[in-house]
């Protein structure tokens, strides 16, 4: 079934970027923002909040309620910030990075209408350390749009990070922007009081900024026209793993997993059979190949038993073991914990250790307990939402392939017997080779 | 310390309201000064930018992973081993930088040339396995690409 393909975030590309500001003024680029900026700061957030749009980097809070939470400058007479989460690092999650490449001036215009909405005169991007090419096409656009007298009175600072994904976590980022070591914040208080320096602020995603330009251009209603219910709009899905055509896909939400792996990503390779997928960043809830018509909007996924996340999509097909997947996956959340709550950064370790025990085939019944149990004690237990991730991702897994973790207790071994597609992981040895070397002496 | 380096740390710091905030383009300007790392002093001349500490400067160069604190190399090669790089054979991909560097992951060879390393999720997932080499992606690579690769980059000192 062929399934309409309405663009939004990428419109007007052709397939290509939009780099230049004449080609990107010529089709119509920041007349979004001139209509913004005759508005009152309270229509552009009604606007926003008629479009339905809901935060795209993952936690899916609709972005002009947010917007809205922010006190007016009258009340709370201090510096308005705008802060964009540009440090995209959830593993399988690559979106913000394309919207970047591709269309960096619908993104910077989406800037500078939320600052507008919120009243900032200050906007900080904070890019992650690691996307080089997507700064310096930010820097060059910026740059352009100095000249062309486009910023108005507000002030637009690219911010670069180095190499944290807990930065990606809005209080972690306000503390890194702040000079600190990443460290998530206790809320409340909420950013949009006492943010960016104990400031109102608020802390979107790329993409969400991106639509925001769009929402204004088409209006509210029209936006929200696009999708499903409680899922308004397209959503820039990320695909990658087993599957024919991974990259970046714009669909409106509500597409079925089928269409999406297999009509949109030409399905699995080399006639093997699909076994997961994992439908929001490898910190949800996996699928199994029996939820494949699941459709692709934050109900559905909820009601899957999972979340549609960062919408990044990995696509596991049966050569996958199941226990080298959490062991991977869990390697990943152990390094990135800041180590600021002890059930994170102690339980982040735990895991890794007990499913590589399980892997080796020296784990007995009651390590699978264990397992479960270690998870436990880390939901709900943290500042930020970095230990969950682990947890839920890791008990996912058990809960859905138990069959397989209980082979691996039963057999001794790996049931995969070295087949499997994760077979040689490796962790960066930098971070982990040493302190696993000395957790097993 | 340079009079560049520290007149280049005290432009940033006018882009913020709290000179703090300089420390991450700080650091990141000391470490391409000192070849790629920050050694002690490279510490002391961002403190003494900045007006910390170079303690504070340590607490945070440590905390993030593109900063290092030893040598690294004068070309750094670092492979994501992430589950999707890791689906498209990126530990193949380490392998071959093994072999033609002659330098293990986590290491950097004994002229300073070059440092091999792996890293977590590079965001380039839809085009893995992908390789950073100096912070540039290179998509797509496989094992077999890797002789041509590393003869690309001659002695370390990046393409002629």
């Amino acid at each position: 079934m062929a399934t309409a393909r309405p663009e939004i975030v990428f419109a007007g590309t052709d397939g290509g970027a939009v780099l230049t500001l004449d080609e990107y003024r010529s089709a119509g680029g920041f007349g979004a923002l001139a209509k913004a900026r005759e508005m009152a700061p309270d229509e552009v957030i009604a606007e926003l909040e008629a479009s339905g749009l809901r935060g795209r980097g993952g936690a899916g809070f609709p972005t002009g309620r947010k917007w809205a939470f922010v006190p007016k400058p009258d009340q709370l007479p201090k510096p308005h910030y705008l802060v964009v989460n540009a440090d995209e690092s959830e593993p399988g999650t690559f979106k913000d990075r394309e919207i970047m490449l591709r269309v960096p001036f619908r993104f910077l215009e989406g800037c500078l209408i939320s600052a507008h909405a919120i009243q900032a005169k200050t906007v900080f991007v904070y890019i992650r350390g690691e996307y080089e090419r997507e700064f310096e096409i930010l820097r060059d656009s910026l740059e352009a749009m100095r000249k062309a007298k486009l910023l108005g009175k507000v002030t637009l600072v690219l911010h670069r990070g180095a190499g944290a994904y807990i930065c990606g976590e809005e209080t972690a980022l306000l503390e890194s922007l702040e000079g600190g070591r990443g460290l998530p914040r206790t809320k409340p208080p909420f950013p949009a009081v006492a943010g960016l320096y104990a400031a109102p602020t608020a802390v979107n995603n790329v993409e969400s900024i991106a639509t925001a330009t769009k929402v204004l251009e088409l209006g509210g209603a029209e936006y929200a026209k696009l999708g499903v219910e409680n899922s308004s709009g397209t959503r820039v899905f990320s695909l990658s793993g087993d599957v024919v055509n991974p990259g970046n896909y714009e669909l409106p939400h509500g597409i079925s997993l089928r269409e999406l792996v297999y009509d949109v990503g030409g399905g699995v390779p080399n006639g093997r059979a699909l076994k997961a997928v994992i439908p929001g960043g490898s910190s949800t809830p996996i699928l199994t190949a029996e939820d494949i018509d699941t459709r692709m909007d934050f109900d559905s996924l909820v009601a899957a038993g999972s979340s549609i996340g960062s919408a990044g999509v990995i696509v596991l097909d049966d050569r996958c073991c199941m226990v080298q997947l959490g062991v991977r996956v869990s390697q990943f959340y152990e390094h990135e914990s800041c180590g600021k709550c002890t059930p994170c950064r102690v339980g982040t370790r735990w895991l890794t250790q007990i499913l590589q025990k399980i892997e080796n085939g020296d784990a007995g019944q009651a390590d699978l307990d264990l397992l479960l149990s270690v998870c436990d004690r880390i939901l709900g237990k943290c500042l930020c939402p970095l230990g969950d991730s682990d947890a839920i991702a890791v008990a996912s897994y058990v809960a859905r392939f138990r069959d397989e973790f209980q082979q691996h207790v039963d057999l001794g071994r790996c049931p995969f017997e070295g087949e499997s597609s994760l077979e040689r992981i490796l962790a960066p040895t930098e971070m982990h080779a040493r302190h696993h070397e000395a957790a097993h002496a | 310390m340079t009079p560049a380096l520290y007149d280049r740390i005290q432009d940033l710091r006018k882009r913020y309201p709290e000179r703090r905030s300089a420390i991450l383009p700080a650091l990141r300007l000391a470490q391409e000064e000192h070849a790629g790392w920050l050694p002690p002093e490279a510490l002391t001349e961002v403190a003494d930018a900045l007006d910390v500490t170079p303690a504070y400067c340590l607490s945070i160069a440590s905390f993030y992973d593109q900063f290092h604190l030893e040598p690294r190399g004068r070309t750094l090669v670092e492979v994501c081993t992430n589950v999707s790089c890791a689906l498209a054979g990126a530990q193949d991909v380490v392998d071959a930088f093994e072999r033609e560097l002659g330098v293990a992951p986590g290491s950097t060879s004994a002229d300073g040339a070059y440092g091999l390393g792996t890293v977590e999720c590079l965001g380039g997932c839809g085009w893995a396995p992908v390789v950073a080499i100096d912070n540039r992606h290179r998509l797509r690579v496989q094992a077999a690409d890797v002789p041509a690769i590393v003869q690309e980059l001659g002695d370390g000192d990046g393409p002629a």
